[in-house]
């Protein structure tokens, strides 16, 4: 397996998904796996061998850590090349599974040298990440050699699929779904005080919660949600916004709100982990997924799983798994802030769809979804 | 001919927030820096060392040896109340000076904030309680006004001529002053008594922002070269405002500038031309007589190349944050809670705005030197986060009331 980060030291879900698929994979299916990640553990799983490339501590915050416009990132990729080369040289493996484009030179590498099969694992792609930009070439050429050579894809939704057979000219039998999963010891519950004093208090007097959590990133939609916000408010005033996350779009998020002037609604907490990240989710009465593109969106899932009404964008990989959520287009804000203030207004409803969508995740776990990679593997004779 | 200097220098240091999270709001209501390289006391301390102390030494000795030597100062409430707690000698130093009679203190609101802007009436209690203070500490009741950051227009010269000021200060800006020199004694449009001080923004800066660039192609600046300047302006110019913050020594400029220096020999070297002397504002007043009237509809302030308040009020994270801390103004009143009103006032500072700006913000210029912050950004988060839990508390005072009717 060739992967980027693993948690704790995860800036978005691509670690959780790496980690879980692995662990589940180990565990039903006894599989042998060694993991490679650019940087140094501080925790090492039991149920796989991780390799670090060098003996860096990994950075603590991951803000902008995939951006792809940054030479560093060019240049740890060099360095994660040249040491799978090493690895291979060494051990015997039956097949490499690499997860995104900043592997995925590593994983053609290893193909060459060692004519094993190469499996490219799509969780998020340059035209996701772009947003309405046309992204950075050199990542969209990586994607698209490693899509043309891999002997099988993994694409994380239809709708990443979709994009894999639409921008890079994939043939679709090519490519298999696998949903992203959930393990349900990672479902967050409201066993202790939550955290957010300030935000049970303002429940305690009616005011309804919505949480948006992720990278602030041009990707993930967020000065949508925030004009629905501006238009909710006008005929609901007890909504209160929490933006949980950090990002490259940080600024723009914060003047769009200033803008709109709607920060006394609106709580921006920066970057968070553990406690303080699991209680947004408990606190929570909507969570809303407002992205552009989101090749999954995992942390719907988690979201769902801690009991929460889920509104999705459309553009989203996850809004195929999740059928008991609202659904919008991520440019329809009216439709965002009437779903936001219907759900609000009407406790019945949210305590229906809050019901409904976690009965669905707790159907959604790892166990149940890795038989397909076992089939995957055998596939192509690994 | 003889010319007068007035020299005025401004005191100021706010409480900052600290990095105050949505997890400390509803749980932990101190809202300020106590502890680390950033807090209140920290600063309080390093800027009374590198600054307050030597400044008013070298003053001590100027009032002392030179007769006709004399300044303006203002400090604010919240520099007083917290040199109090973490560096009372320099209150007594500053006692000293007032001592000799010959440093006058300026009215201005106790919490350095934008009030006249926003609350009319808080404005009025906030120049209260400052005069107050000053009363207390110094046994003197200040003549003449400033507001923040020297802001200044039409209606604040009113209202300080009908309060009963003889004299008010701003920034001497040609959008003001038009064909006009600042170095005249002007009456500001509809007021009868009030005199209207205009600084000199070129000789002011030549001290206060360029004594120590290296770039300047006057530097370094010596005593002998500022008063041949002075003293070659045209003959009916006399007044020569000079306006700056008072930490130019020492903490804006550094000592190894020679900004020490510079101040210690520019009385003697200014003093050495016959009938040339320092006036306190008063004296001024009472010296020359206006030689026009002045209009200022427009809001003016002595920030940056703008000169108005956009450093404070120029994005909608500051008018958002501006216009929260002020909507609460009856309720926190009404409140009667001590603790709550002082957080709301302290709140009001208007270096808390300031933080805010992002103009130039990439440029890494005078605004990022001043921030305890990362980042615009990371100002409004704190800052928002404490204004929430100060809603929060509001909002439990009125429940707890409603319960008990």
């Amino acid at each position: 397996m060739l992967g980027w980060e693993l948690p704790p030291h995860n800036s978005g879900g691509l670690g959780v998904a790496c980690y879980n698929m692995c662990q589940s994979l180990a565990k039903c299916h006894n599989l042998d796996i060694e993991f490679v990640v650019p940087y140094k553990l501080s925790e090492q799983p039991e149920f796989m061998t991780v390799h670090s490339v060098t003996d860096l501590p990994t950075p603590q915050v991951a803000q902008g850590a995939y951006n792809s416009q940054s030479p560093e990132v060019h240049a740890q990729q060099e360095a994660y090349v040249a040491f799978v080369e090493k690895l291979v040289s060494r051990n015997t493996y039956d097949a490499v599974h690499a997860h995104d484009w900043l592997t995925f030179r590593a994983g053609l590498r290893a193909k060459a040298l060692t004519g094993k099969p190469f499996i490219a694992h799509v969780h998020a792609t340059e035209f996701d990440r772009a947003g309405a930009n046309p992204g950075n070439q050199l990542v969209h050429e990586i994607e698209q050699q490693a899509l043309l050579f891999a002997d099988a894809i993994v694409a994380v939704s239809n709708f990443t699929k979709d994009i894999i057979v639409r921008e890079y000219g994939i043939p679709a039998s090519k490519i298999q779904v696998v949903h992203n999963a959930i393990n349900p010891a990672d479902y967050a519950t409201l066993s202790l005080q939550n955290d957010y004093r300030y935000l049970t208090e303002m429940k305690a007097l009616g005011y309804k919660v919505v949480v948006s959590l992720g990278r602030l990133s041009l990707q993930k939609g967020l000065p949508h949600l925030l004009r629905a916000a501006k238009l909710a408010l006008q005929k609901q005033p007890k909504l209160i916004f929490l933006i949980v996350g950090d990002g490259e779009m940080r600024a723009d998020v914060i003047e769009t709100a200033a803008n709109l002037g709607i920060t006394k609604n609106v709580i921006f907490t920066g970057f968070l982990r553990g406690k303080q990240w699991r209680d947004s989710y408990t606190i929570a009465d909507m969570f809303v997924m407002p992205s552009v593109s989101e090749p999954f969106g995992l942390s719907a899932l988690e979201a769902a799983g801690a009991g929460t009404a889920v509104l999705l964008s459309k553009q989203s990989g996850v809004c195929e798994v999740l059928r008991h959520t609202m659904q919008f287009d991520f440019w329809d804000i009216t439709k965002l802030a009437n779903q936001i203030i219907t759900i609000a207004n009407h406790p019945v409803l949210h305590a229906e769809i809050a019901k409904n969508v976690q009965n669905e995740a707790s159907n959604l776990t790892w166990d149940n979804t890795i038989a397909k990679f076992q089939k995957l593997y055998a596939g192509v004779g690994a | 001919m003889s010319r007068t200097i007035c020299l005025y220098l401004h005191v100021h240091q706010p409480y900052r927030v600290r990095g105050y999270t949505i997890f400390d709001a509803g749980v932990d209501s101190n809202y300020w820096f106590s502890d680390g390289l950033a807090s209140n006391e920290y600063i309080i301390r390093k800027v009374a060392e590198k600054s307050y102390r030597p400044t008013n030494a070298v003053l001590k000795d100027l009032l002392m040896h030179y007769k006709d030597f004399s300044l303006s100062l203002s400090i604010t409430g919240t520099l007083l109340e917290q040199l109090q707690k973490w560096a009372p000698d320099v209150i007594d130093d500053f006692k000293t000076l007032v001592a000799t009679g010959r440093v006058e203190i300026l009215a201005e609101t106790f919490y350095h904030s934008l009030a006249f802007f926003y609350s009319r009436d808080e404005f009025e209690r906030q120049v209260d309680m400052h005069k107050q203070k000053i009363q207390d500490v110094f046994g003197v009741t200040p003549g003449v006004l400033r507001n923040t950051e020297l802001s200044y227009n039409d209606d604040l010269a009113v209202w300080a001529d009908q309060a009963g000021y003889k004299g008010i200060i701003t920034e001497g800006w040609p959008a003001i002053l038009d064909w006009r020199s600042p170095n005249f004694m002007y009456r500001p449009v509809n007021t009868k008594n009030i005199r209207l001080l205009l600084k000199n923004y070129k000789l002011s800066d030549d001290i206060a922002f360029r004594f120590g660039d290296r770039n300047c192609r006057e530097w370094p600046l010596t005593t002998e070269k500022y008063c041949h300047w002075i003293n070659s302006l045209p003959l009916d110019q006399q007044l020569i405002n000079l306006f700056m913050d008072y930490e130019t020594f020492g903490e804006h400029q550094w000592e190894d500038s020679g900004i020490f220096d510079f101040l210690r020999q520019l009385p003697a070297e200014f003093l050495k031309t016959d009938g040339n002397k320092f006036m306190t504002l008063s004296q001024a007043i009472d010296t020359y007589q206006p030689v026009d009237v002045l209009h200022t509809p427009r809001t003016i302030t002595w920030a940056d190349s703008e000169r108005d308040l956009t450093a404070w009020l120029g994005n909608a994270m500051q008018t958002e944050t501006v216009k929260q801390i002020y909507e609460t103004e009856k309720q926190v009143l009404a409140s009667k809670d001590k603790t709550l009103i002082e957080d709301w006032r302290r709140l009001q500072t208007s270096d808390h705005f300031y933080y805010m700006c992002t103009k130039w913000f990439n440029d890494g210029d005078v605004h990022a030197y001043f921030s305890p912050y990362g980042s615009p950004y990371d100002a409004f988060m704190y800052y928002s986060n404490a204004l929430k839990d100060l809603q929060l508390r509001l909002l439990r005072t009125s429940q707890g009331g409603k319960e008990q009717a």
